[in-house]
């Protein structure tokens, strides 16, 4: 789950690290007052979960209270790759004389939290990763013992010679380390950490991403998933348990398990077509799940062919055609769909979905071709 | 005819009375797995669909019956603790299946296993099966069969597609082993092609892997200096947006490391046969395998 930036602060402000004052604003109004308690120039910037917000249009530099309110009330409710923008957060423009990268990242190879810090701040990481890797001091700390106090200097010191910043920056890597840990965070980044012309040690930007597995135990960090800021089919189909993205094609997939479904994908792509999602209907298969993926499906209206790709080991094939048979009493589905099955259960479904005069594949190829020919057919 | 499983293993169930623990454990016994115990903590004492007892602690289980292999269907908060203590309790192969279980517990259990020498599987993993000898976990028997073809694979119902293509062509299998879509597992694609070429009974290797992190690509490497057994090898996940989570935590492509393209690229300068689609594991294998 994607915090905003706001939350983000929020939760490195909690752990005492420093940062610029500021707050969120939902309204012009509530921009101006923040603008003007904090003083000076400020940057209105759109709580959006987007990369280049920037170049949308969704960050602006106010040198008044009055231009603050002004684009306020531009960014609010401006779309920002598809995304409406609700909050705003107001801080001050900071003066800057250095610009730093520290991030905390879960690492599958090393099995552990690591630490990657740069010099090379305010820039895109990724960019300094790519083209010059030596820039990046990285440390990974073994969560049994928790990040020691020499690896805390050892990092600061990549940022900074002068002691003060040095210690101050050894604190705040003390203090990040807490914040991941305690938030089951699978990233947590200052980017830029900044210092001041007159040679303080501040936070300016924050990102957060806490692992999903956390939220059933901690009710405190599921709240602040924001769902006014992501994709309406994706919250109802995460409300229906199941796992949905939209993508630009026009071929529907339906299909059990997430590596089978990026399968089906490919292969649509293999054959010529273009998928129109992702949904992954998991496991256990009661026919209600299958329902609710199909009205999901048929909300999109770029839809042209709705593929099933089920292939039955827990999930029982009968509940996926009983599914198919009652959505299709409940709502009309206005586009063909192609259905393979196979697995548990398979010679029943068939029987069940052939009853209402429906056809069923048992070949995954068969039925990928043949949906990308229908899809083919009716754009 | 295996890897880590077969008619030796001696499985306790940590989670049998739960939902999903009792149904797979029904399974496991109808396919021939040898099933001596379960466990489900103030629930020892009962007996199993007539035959298998239950005990309140692992401990007491692999003291009664001298259990060899464990297999966990608990909820993912008490995921990490039933890990450790089939560790504690001596088992040597322990395979969780539970899903979503929190990264950061994963990060204390890796350390915790490996000082006690217990090879993990998963988690978030459909589990193992050795045809015709023993299945642990939830990969249905029926689409197996015993044979030469050992598989290693992120993914769940995918890794069953393909078995599905070896099955009914001919093709029979060593070890199918699902090793899961975390970001932290016990068990990589390494460990399993390390296993399988020390196998006399593999023949060939089936690879599958899924977008994101750089597993794939080690996996490669290693096949390239270590491993003399032909290997074919998908990756899903070829038209999956950047940046986007496709279900399995695994499977987030994020950087520049972790696309499909930089995998096959990756498997094809090791050797490895590259199968665009599943079905295609037919014609590379029988361009291997006599």
């Amino acid at each position: 789950m994607n915090l905003h930036e706001y939350q983000a602060r929020d939760l490195l402000k909690a752990a005492g690290i420093p940062l610029s004052d500021g707050d969120v604003a939902v309204t012009p109004t509530e921009a101006e007052a923040i603008a003007r308690r904090v003083g000076g120039t400020v940057v209105v910037k759109a709580q959006v979960h987007v990369g280049g917000r920037g170049k949308a249009g969704g960050v602006k530099l106010a040198r008044n209270p009055a231009e603050a309110a002004e684009y306020a009330s531009q960014i609010l409710g401006m779309t920002i790759k598809g995304l409406v923008v609700n909050k705003v957060l107001v801080v001050p423009a900071a003066e800057i004389a250095t610009e730093s990268y520290v991030g905390l990242i879960l690492d599958r190879a090393t099995q552990k939290p690591v630490f990657m810090v740069s010099d090379a701040g305010g820039v895109d990481i990724e960019e300094v990763a790519a083209k010059t890797p030596e820039k990046i001091t990285r440390l990974a700390v073994d969560p049994r013992y928790g990040l020691l106090p020499h690896q805390a200097l050892k990092l600061a010191l990549a940022l900074y010679r002068d002691w003060d910043q040095a210690r101050a920056a050894m604190k705040i890597m003390h203090q990040l380390y807490t914040v991941f840990m305690t938030n089951g965070c699978s990233l947590a980044e200052i980017n830029p950490l900044v210092t001041t012309p007159d040679g303080k040690v501040l936070a300016l930007d924050a990102k957060i991403i806490i692992d999903d597995n956390e939220l059933d135990r901690r009710p405190d960090l599921a709240v602040l998933r924001d769902e006014s800021a992501e994709e309406p089919s994706e919250v109802t189909a995460r409300r229906a348990n199941l796992t949905f993205i939209k993508l630009d094609g026009n071929v529907g997939c339906v299909v059990n398990g997430a590596g089978l479904a990026m399968a089906t994908m490919d292969l649509v792509k293999y054959y010529g077509g273009e998928p129109a999602n992702f949904l992954d209907i998991g496991g256990s298969s009661n026919p209600e799940k299958v329902v609710n993926a199909l009205k999901i499906i048929t909300a999109d209206t770029s839809v042209k062919v709705i593929l099933f790709n089920i292939f039955g080991g827990i999930t029982r094939t009968d509940d996926v055609a009983q599914g198919i048979v009652t959505a299709t009493q409940q709502f009309k589905v206005k586009v063909p769909i192609v259905i393979r099955l196979t697995g548990t259960n398979e010679k029943e479904a068939f029987r069940i979905l052939e009853s209402v005069g429906m056809t069923v594949l048992n070949d995954m190829d068969a039925a990928v071709s043949q949906a990308v020919a229908l899809a083919k057919a009716a754009a | 005819m295996s890897i880590w499983i077969g008619k030796e293993t001696r499985l306790v169930v940590q989670g049998i009375t739960g939902r999903e623990g009792s149904f797979h454990a029904r399974q496991m016994m109808e396919y021939g797995t040898n099933l001596v115990a379960g466990v489900t903590p103030g629930k020892g004492g009962r007996t199993f669909e007539a035959k298998v007892p239950v005990f309140n602690t692992v401990a007491e289980a692999v003291a009664a019956t001298q259990a060899n292999c464990a297999v966990i269907y608990v909820p993912p908060a008490m995921a990490a603790g039933a890990i450790e203590e089939a560790a504690d309790a001596g088992i040597p192969i322990v395979v969780c299946i539970t899903e979503g279980v929190p990264v950061l517990d994963m990060t204390l259990v890796m350390p915790y296993i490996a000082e006690r020498g217990v090879r993990l599987i998963g988690p978030n993993c459909p589990g193992m099966i050795t045809p015709g000898e023993a299945k642990v976990g939830i990969i249905p028997g029926s689409i197996c069969t015993p044979g030469p073809v050992g598989l290693v694979s992120r993914s769940g119902t995918l890794t069953y597609e393909v078995v599905h293509h070896l099955t009914g062509n001919g093709f029979g299998q060593s070890t199918c082993v699902g090793i899961g879509g975390d970001p932290i597992v016990g068990t990589n694609f390494i460990d399993v092609l390390t296993a399988f070429n020390a196998d006399p009974k593999t023949e060939a290797i089936v690879m599958i892997g899924e977008i994101g992190g750089t597993a794939e690509q080690e996996a490669a490497e290693y096949i390239k200096k270590h491993v003399a057994k032909p290997v074919v090898g998908f990756v899903a996940g070829q038209t999956a947006p950047k940046g986007r989570r496709m279900g399995h935590a695994g499977a987030i492509i994020s950087g520049s490391a972790g696309t499909a393209e930089e995998k096959f690229v990756a498997f094809e300068a090791a050797g490895i046969g590259i199968m665009r689609r599943p079905v295609d594991v037919v014609e590379l294998l029988k361009s291997v395998l006599k």
